[in-house]
C-alpha cells in the first residue's frame, strides 16, 4: 500500500465501484492518508485555527501560509506609535506553529483553484487540500479615492497594516515641529478595528501633550458616530482639552480628494484642511486573494455560513477574520481569535462526519486613551439559523467609572495582550 | 489485488475511527471555554496581568461568573462576559477549567 500515492489510491479505489467516496473514506483514516488542510495568512485568524485545528486532531496535515518571518500586531500599534513600546514587543514569530508540526510556509498565495482544490504560490509551488481557510486580513478600496493610490501610503501612511507603515507615522510624528497640525481621517463603516482610530487619536494626543503641546489633532471622520464615542470624548476632554477637534460626515467630515504632495485634504463640502502629518485611512475590504478567488461580495466582504465560516462560493473553503462577514461581530484580532477556533471545530466535525456542538464566540476591543487609562467594549455571541452570529451579553464601559477602574482597565489591556498572543502565536 | 487492498483500507479504518472518537473531544464545554483563552490564556494559563483560572476549583469558577454576572463581585469586565451565560453553560466551563492542570 505504501507504493500508492494519493491520487493512484483514489483512481484504484474508483476503479472497483466502491460505494463511499473516496475523499471520506480516506479522511476518516487518519495517518494513512491524513487530511491536508491549508491555512493562508499567518495572522490572528489563521495562527488561531492552525493551533486549534492542532489540538482537535494531532494527526491532521496542516500548512501555514504566510509571506512574512515575523507578524506585526496591528493591536497596541498605536502604542508604538506614540513612542509607549517598540516594534519588538509587538512582533511575533512562528516558532511555536512549527514545534506543533504545523509545516509554515513562507511564500504568498496567488490562485486559488476551488474545483481541482489546489494553491498556487509565489514560488511557483502548488499544493492540493482537502479544506482550505483563507484569513488574509485587509485591503484598501483605493479605486474609491481620489488622488491618491496604493503607492502614496509612503507619504500619507495610513499605518493600518502592521510593520513599516507603523514606522513610518512614527517618524512623521517625531519630525513634526511643535505647534504642527496632525489629521486623522478613519474611514467608513465597516472596516477593520473600529475604535482603533479613536484609540490612535488618544495616544497621539498623549504624546504632543508630553512632547509638543501646542499641536492640534483634527478628525476628519467619514463617519458621523463611533465606537466607545461617548468614553473617548469624556477621556478627550478630561486628558486632552482644547487639542482634538472631531468633525463629523455629514458636518464637512467627509474626504473628497487628496493632494498627496503637499498633504491637502479637500472635504465634501468644499473645505480644504492641510495637514503637516496626514494619517488617511482608506476605505476597505477583503484582502487581495479573497477577491481574487472570487469569494467576495460586490462590497468586497465574504459571505460564510456563520456557524462554520464555509464560504458561501465555495464549498471546502472558509473565510475568517477581517475577510469575512460575521453577522454582529466586529472585525477585530480578537474576533478573528475567536473565529478561528470555531472554524477549527467545523473542519475537524466536517472531516470526521460528526456534528459540531453549539458553538460560542466572544470579542472584548480594548482600547488605551492614555497609558494609564483604558476603556473596552465586550460582547459574547451565539449562532441561529435566522439571525446568524448574534450578541448575547456584555456592553461597554461605565461612564462614570473612577480613574481606579480605568487604570485596572488598561492594565488588563495589557494583559489581554499577553494573553491574546499567547494564545494565538504561542 | 484490488479486493486486498480494499480490505487493508476498511481492517484499517475501523482501528482508526475508535481513536478518532476519544481524540476528537470537541465538546460543548470545549467551545464554550475556549472563548475565555484570548484574555486568561490558552486553557486559562495566563501569561499575564489577567488572573490564571486553569486548575481553580469547579466551584469557585462556577460561583465566581455567578457573582460576576448578578454584580455581586467587582470587577472590570467580568460582570458583562458573564452576561452571555446561561447557568448550565457556566457549570460546563467550570468543569473544564477545573480540568487544565
Ligand atoms: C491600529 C489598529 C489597532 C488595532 N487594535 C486591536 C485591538 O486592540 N484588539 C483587537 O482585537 N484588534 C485590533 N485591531 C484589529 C486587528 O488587527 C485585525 O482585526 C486582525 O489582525 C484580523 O485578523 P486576520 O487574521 O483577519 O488578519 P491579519 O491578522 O491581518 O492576518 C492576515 C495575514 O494574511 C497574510 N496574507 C494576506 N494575503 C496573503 C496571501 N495571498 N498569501 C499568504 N498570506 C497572505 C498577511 O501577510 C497577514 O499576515 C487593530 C487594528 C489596527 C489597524
Ligand atoms: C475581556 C477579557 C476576559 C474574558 C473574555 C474573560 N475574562 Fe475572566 N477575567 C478577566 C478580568 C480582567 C478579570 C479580573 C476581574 C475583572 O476586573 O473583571 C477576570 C476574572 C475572572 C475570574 C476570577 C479569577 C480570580 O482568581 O479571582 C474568573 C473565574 C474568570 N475571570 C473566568 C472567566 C471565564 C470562565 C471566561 C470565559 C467564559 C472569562 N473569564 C472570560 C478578563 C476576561
Amino acid at each position: 500500500m505504501k507504493n500508492y500515492s494519493r491520487r493512484k489510491f483514489v483512481k484504484l479505489l474508483g476503479g472497483t465501484g466502491a460505494l463511499l467516496s473516496a475523499s471520506s473514506l480516506l479522511t476518516g483514516c487518519g495517518k494513512a492518508a491524513s487530511a491536508r488542510i491549508v491555512i493562508v495568512g499567518g495572522g490572528f485568524g489563521g495562527s488561531t485555527c492552525a493551533k486549534y485545528l492542532r489540538r482537535f486532531d494531532s494527526s491532521l496535515d496542516i500548512t501555514l501560509i504566510e509571506p512574512s518571518s515575523r507578524f506585526i500586531t496591528c493591536p497596541f500599534s498605536n502604542m508604538v506609535i506614540s513612542g509607549m513600546q517598540t516594534m519588538d514587543s509587538i512582533s511575533h514569530d512562528y516558532a511555536a506553529q512549527a514545534d506543533r508540526g504545523v509545516n509554515v510556509v513562507h511564500a504568498r498565495v496567488q490562485e486559488v483553484d476551488a474545483t481541482a482544490k489546489k494553491v498556487t504560490l509565489d514560488n511557483g509551488k502548488a499544493l492540493e487540500y482537502d479544506r482550505l481557510v483563507l484569513s488574509p486580513g485587509i485591503d484598501f478600496k483605493w479605486d474609491e479615492v481620489e488622488g491618491m493610490q496604493a503607492s502614496d501610503a509612503e507619504i500619507i501612511p495610513h499605518a493600518w497594516q502592521g510593520g513599516s507603515q507603523t514606522i513610518l507615522l512614527r517618524k512623521q510624528l517625531m519630525a513634526m515641529s511643535d505647534g504642527g497640525v496632525v489629521i486623522v481621517a478613519p474611514p467608513k463603516n465597516p472596516f477593520r478595528c473600529p475604535p482603533g482610530p479613536y484609540e490612535r487619536i488618544s495616544l497621539i494626543a498623549h504624546y504632543l501633550k508630553q512632547h509638543k503641546p501646542k499641536s492640534k489633532i483634527l478628525v476628519l471622520d467619514a463617519k458621523d458616530k463611533f465606537s466607545k464615542q461617548t468614553l473617548f470624548r469624556q477621556g478627550w476632554e478630561k486628558l486632552y482639552p482644547g487639542m482634538i477637534e472631531w468633525v463629523a460626515g455629514s458636518k464637512g467630515g467627509s474626504i473628497e480628494e487628496i493632494d498627496v504632495a503637499t498633504g491637502t485634504l479637500y472635504t465634501e463640502f468644499g473645505d480644504t484642511h492641510k495637514g503637516d502629518v496626514v494619517n488617511f485611512i482608506p476605505p476597505q475590504k477583503a484582502g487581495a486573494i479573497a477577491q481574487h478567488a472570487g469569494l467576495a461580495n460586490n462590497d468586497g466582504w465574504c459571505f460564510v455560513d456563520q456557524r462554520t465560516f464555509e464560504s458561501k462560493v465555495h464549498k471546502d473553503v472558509y473565510v475568517i477574520g477581517d475577510a469575512s462577514i460575521a453577522g454582529a461581530m466586529p472585525k477585530s484580532g480578537f474576533a478573528a481569535n475567536s473565529q478561528g477556533k470555531v472554524c477549527a471545530a467545523a473542519i475537524v466535525s466536517s472531516l470526521r462526519g460528526v456534528a459540531m456542538p453549539e458553538p460560542s464566540y466572544v470579542n472584548t476591543c480594548y482600547s488605551l486613551v492614555s497609558p494609564d487609562y483604558g476603556i473596552s467594549v465586550a460582547a459574547v455571541y451565539r449562532h441561529s439559523e435566522d439571525k446568524g452570529i448574534y450578541k448575547t451579553g456584555g456592553g461597554v464601559s461605565p461612564i462614570d467609572a473612577d480613574a481606579t477602574y480605568r487604570s485596572q482597565e488598561a492594565r488588563y489591556a495589557r494583559g489581554w495582550y499577553d494573553s491574546v498572543t499567547m494564545d494565538t502565536f504561542g | 489485488m484490488k479486493y486486498l487492498l480494499i480490505f487493508t483500507v476498511f481492517s484499517f479504518c475501523s482501528v482508526v475511527h475508535v481513536s478518532d472518537a476519544l481524540a476528537a473531544g470537541i465538546t460543548r464545554a470545549v467551545m464554550l471555554s475556549n472563548s475565555c483563552a484570548a484574555c486568561h490564556g490558552t486553557d486559562g494559563k495566563s501569561p499575564g496581568a489577567i488572573p490564571a483560572i486553569h486548575g481553580k476549583s469547579s466551584q469557585f469558577i462556577s460561583q465566581s461568573l455567578r457573582e460576576f454576572r448578578e454584580g455581586k463581585r467587582p470587577a472590570t469586565v467580568m460582570g458583562r462576559h458573564a452576561s452571555g451565560y446561561t447557568d448550565e453553560e457556566i457549570q460546563l466551563i467550570a468543569d473544564y477549567f477545573s480540568g487544565q492542570r
